[in-house]
């Protein structure tokens, strides 16, 4: 960003959009916005409360379970569509359904099915997340060299091999690309299936604070999560750029 | 011996006198879809020991029928005798060197010399302990430790030969290998190769579009038609190699043979 021809880097645009958060909320333009300072001041109070902390790692769980069934899921899934003809015919139609679906409307029915506990989020994080994770699996697959292939074959290799080594390395930056999005996808998942819920993790704590209205916590949980959502993807994001060298030395 | 008595009696003659032919392909045929027709009847004979290249218009086949050979793409009639064995796969005996390297982008250059011998199961220092030597041999110590993407096409080719030749296997086929590397470092490559060969004692199938390197490295010269390729000639020049590198290139039979491909290929060209 450029103001008056100064490059400012980008946490001088956040303590922009924070100013105007702060005069915002100092001028009480509606109820819902606290002001900044307040909201940062429930973040270090959150941070000291034991509810916080047993919420975090309820959400945390369901979210690394669910990512965790979703890149065991959808890693094979990918590769078998990417890899068989028959099999992207077959499974490639609903692959991409689900995901551009809404898939959010399905969560009651997932309540119905798994119970109103932690179980239902879990599989939350996975339909959300696995979907991408498999089509981004299957590009990978479609792009890796053939003559390379051909050379793993030439020395010996096992189906087995290849599959399980060959295959998935080569199309290493493409997976890590769905996995970054499958990701950001999850975070959305554990949100909106611990809110359904609404008594495990922070959607428990969601529940509580916006029933009684209490908008600088409410927004200090929302930080957070926003927080984790951008560390995590921005980590992927970390090991895909070290592997850039190697994804751009392919073809 | 027992192996050759299994083979089918018409060829037994051809088999028992002299014996000298480590590959042998008889009647190859291959198509691709009802469209292309990519090899008809093509029989040949690769003696041991020896760098034979199979050279032709572009299209005519020839990288089809190392691949064949290889044993990565099967043919529609007709075997490939590897050692008086029919070619069902991939063997031990053969290795391949690809025209785009075909590296591991992820594994270093000792990784991927040593990745054949990975495959087959030998252990970590045994394996590296060899790929370091073949590093070496061709010219590429000190860039154990480098990646793919760190290489220029010339060393990456390198490398694949150093993978291929890591494996110790009889026979190596070459697809075009010093096609995407520039005219220096092919001349360079080129008597390299001898150099490597004459140590190493290799049968050698190259594939190339280039009469001047055919000219120059082989002991046997196979002239494909246009497609479908059919064998037109099989060439062998005797050029004198032992006055180095440099002196092949003056010698006269390295000229004709030269001249002999050029008119024999001229006329594919409209």
């Amino acid at each position: 960003m450029r103001i008056l021809g100064y490059r400012l880097p980008m946490p001088a645009a956040l303590l922009l959009w924070g100013a105007l958060w702060e005069i915002a909320g100092r001028l009480e333009l509606v109820p819902i916005l606290p002001p900044l300072s307040d909201v940062l001041i429930a973040m270090g109070q959150l941070v000291h409360t034991g509810q916080f902390w047993a919420g975090a790692r309820t959400t945390l769980a369901s979210f690394a379970t669910g990512m965790g069934l979703a890149i065991a899921i959808g890693i094979p899934l990918g590769m078998l569509m990417g890899r068989i003809a028959m099999a992207d015919r077959l499974l490639g139609m609903w692959v991409n359904l689900f995901a551009s679906a809404p898939l959010t409307a399905l969560v009651p029915v997932l309540m119905i099915l798994f119970g109103l506990g932690s179980t239902t989020v879990v599989v939350t994080v996975t339909l959300f997340a696995v979907w991408i994770i498999a089509l981004d699996t299957a590009a990978g697959m479609k792009h890796v060299n053939p003559s390379l292939l051909e050379m793993v074959r030439s020395f010996g290799a096992s189906r087995w091999v290849i599959y399980g080594r060959i295959l998935p390395l080569a199309a290493l930056p493409e997976i890590l690309a769905g996995i970054r999005l499958g990701l950001i996808r999850g975070v959305k998942g554990v949100v909106i299936g611990q809110l359904l819920v609404s008594i495990v993790g922070f959607g428990e704590l969601f529940e509580l604070y916006s029933r009684n209205f209490l908008m600088p916590e409410f927004w200090a949980l929302t930080l957070f999560i926003f927080a984790f959502a951008l560390v995590a993807s921005e980590a992927i994001g970390w090991i895909e750029h070290r592997i850039e060298a190697y994804a751009s030395s392919r073809s | 011996m027992t192996q050759r008595l299994a083979r089918p009696p018409r060829l037994t003659l051809a088999a028992t006198t002299d014996a000298p032919n480590i590959v042998e392909v008889r009647r190859i045929s291959k198509s691709y879809g009802n469209q292309i027709e990519a090899l008809r009847d093509v029989s040949l004979a690769f003696p041991r020991g020896r760098l034979t290249t199979l050279l032709g218009p572009s299209g005519c086949g020839k990288t089809t029928l190392l691949k064949i050979i290889a044993g990565l793409i099967p043919a529609d009639a007709g075997d490939v005798y590897v050692n008086g064995r029919v070619v069902t796969g991939p063997g031990p005996e053969r290795a391949f060197v690809f025209q785009d390297f075909a590296l591991l982008p992820w594994a270093n250059v000792l990784r991927n010399v040593a990745f054949g011998l990975e495959l087959r199961g030998m252990a970590k220092d045994e394996r590296e302990a060899l790929a370091a030597k073949y590093i070496r041999d061709v010219g590429l110590a000190g860039f154990e430790k480098r990646y793919p993407h760190e290489l220029s096409g010339g060393m990456k080719q390198r490398v694949g030969l150093a993978r291929a030749l890591a494996v110790n296997a009889d026979v190596i086929l070459m697809d075009e290998p010093f096609s995407a590397v520039d005219e220096q470092t092919r001349r360079k490559f080129q008597e390299d190769l001898l150099q490597l060969l004459a140590v190493e004692r290799k049968t050698v199938i190259f594939v190339t579009h280039s009469i001047e390197e055919a000219a120059y490295l082989s002991d046997q010269i196979v002239l494909l038609t246009r497609r479908p390729g059919t064998v037109a000639k099989v060439l062998e020049p005797r050029i004198d190699r032992s006055h180095g590198p440099e002196a092949v290139r003056r010698d006269p039979a390295y000229l004709d043979a030269v001249e002999e491909i050029w008119a024999m290929l001229k006329q594919y060209l409209a």
